[in-house]
């Protein structure tokens, strides 16, 4: 293998990689809170579950191309396509955030708020550590989906390894198809056994 | 001169929606007292129980906890001087027996010594070997040590009184006779005040001081066991019937 090949991959690698961690910090940042709040809310929850889960439904390509014209948050380059993998990382993170909370078993709960735990105990102390392995669950699904769907930032100037795919798919030259699917496939199965070894540790004993 | 009263529930009606729940119900428990709080499924008593520590407000009527209104007291303060127990334990499956009991005292933010003296000394109380148990999590336990354990916790900082709904509902016979007998052992050594929601009549026998018996919401009887045995109301006496094994043997017969 060239060395010139070697080095694009790894800075494609790295640039996808990028693109994946930003987004996945953002959709923590978003869905966490997010989920504790609407955790206490049933309709507002309903709300937002539908909306995020029609989100998930537009499919990506198409999404990225909305999103192009829009002023501020368009245009061509990572940031735009930043903003649409967060989408769809959102429903995941939220979702399971919210499961994990309100699958609590009823009885603990009660159990906790009648010993006299404040509201804000009862989540902290024991809604939330509850919910962790759910959470984290979520969060692996999220970054292997977003993994694979990085890929399409290429198609609206993203960078990342889908530049490979693109060219290798408009070269008709499989090899090049084959240097962006291989090691974005190797990521997200990196990260799938990652997180799911977090997911076991976190887990209540 | 009786004991002062510890609880006073004074004409309390409940109704969710347009389904009336509790109807005028009031009832003191004098401190020491185990009042048990016998009924059918549906007859009010959980209601009436978690009236008690504000897990459901009262529509009408009044509870007073040691001299003042419950509606007076902070919910956090409140509940923090009641214990409470429930079926399936309710134990926190993401801590260990230890962090279990010392929960309160904890909240109550004692020395970190106190607690595990105070840990230790419960779980002896109640019957677990504590260099052995606490460090173990609920799903190492079984159902009757999970029980042992939620009452450990319901003692924890000492409450003047003790709520139970159907502590010992899910339990086989033999550990249930187990843990009813001690409860009263337990009952002597540490006189506390306790309210105890049940549907068996044995039960209800066993333990109490006196036997509040509920009918759709209404109370239908409050009398001292003995008493009890000789009552004459239709709920009473459906009660009653459950205690003829004689009854119960021959009626099988009949099937047979």
């Amino acid at each position: 293998m060239n060395s010139q090949l070697t080095s694009e991959i790894l800075s494609l690698s790295w640039e996808h990689l990028q693109m994946v961690l930003i987004t996945i910090a953002i959709a923590i940042a978003v869905a966490l809170p997010g989920g504790i709040l609407l955790a206490r809310r049933a309709r507002a929850r309903r709300v937002a579950l539908s909306i995020a889960s029609i989100a998930q439904t537009i499919p990506s390509l198409a999404l990225f191309g909305f999103l192009v014209p829009l002023p501020f948050i368009g245009g061509i380059g990572p940031h735009t396509a930043i903003i649409a993998l967060c989408l769809y990382a959102l429903l995941p993170i939220l979702r399971n955030t919210l499961l994990g909370i309100t699958g609590v078993d009823p009885g603990v709960r009660e159990s906790a708020v009648a010993m006299g735990m404040t509201e804000r105990q009862v989540l902290w102390q024991v809604e939330l550590p509850l919910a962790v392995p759910s959470i984290v669950a979520g969060l692996r699904i999220a970054t292997v989906a977003t993994i694979g769907t990085a890929t399409i930032a290429a198609a609206i100037g993203g960078g990342g390894l889908g530049v490979f795919i693109f060219r290798g798919i408009s070269m008709v030259d499989t090899p090049t198809v084959l240097a962006g699917a291989l090691p974005a496939a190797l990521m997200a199965v990196v990260a799938d056994e990652v997180l799911e070894w977090i997911e076991r540790k976190l887990s209540p004993a | 001169m009786p004991p002062p009263p510890i609880l006073e529930i004074r004409n309390l009606s409940c109704r969710f929606g347009n389904r009336t729940i509790l109807r005028d119900v009031s009832l003191t428990v004098s401190e020491g007292e185990t009042v048990v709080l016998l009924g059918r499924s549906g007859s009010g008593k959980t209601t009436l129980l978690k009236t008690v520590n504000g897990l459901v407000q009262p529509c009408e009527g009044a509870i007073h906890f040691e001299g003042k209104p419950t509606t007076a007291w902070d919910p956090i303060r409140l509940r923090r001087r009641m214990g409470y127990v429930i079926q399936d334990a309710g134990l926190f499956p993401h801590w260990t027996v230890e962090a279990n009991v010392g929960l309160v005292p904890r909240l109550e933010n004692w020395a970190p010594d106190k607690i595990a003296q105070r840990v230790e000394f419960l779980l002896d109380a109640v019957g677990l070997a504590s260099a052995e148990f606490r460090h173990r999590y609920p799903r190492q336990l079984s159902g009757g040590q999970k029980q042992r354990v939620g009452i450990a916790r319901a003692l924890a900082a000492d409450p003047p009184l003790l709520l139970f709904d159907e502590p010992f509902g899910a339990l086989d016979p033999i550990t249930r006779f187990e843990l009813q007998r001690h409860f009263l052992e337990l009952r002597n050594t540490v006189r506390k005040t306790a309210l105890f929601v049940t549907h068996d009549v044995r039960e209800a026998l066993m333990l109490c001081s006196r036997i509040a018996l509920l009918k759709d919401g209404g109370l239908d009887l409050l009398l001292p066991p003995q008493e009890f045995l000789a009552a004459r109301t239709p709920e009473a006496t459906a009660f009653l019937a459950c205690l003829q094994d004689r009854g119960i043997s021959s009626e099988s017969e009949a099937i047979r």
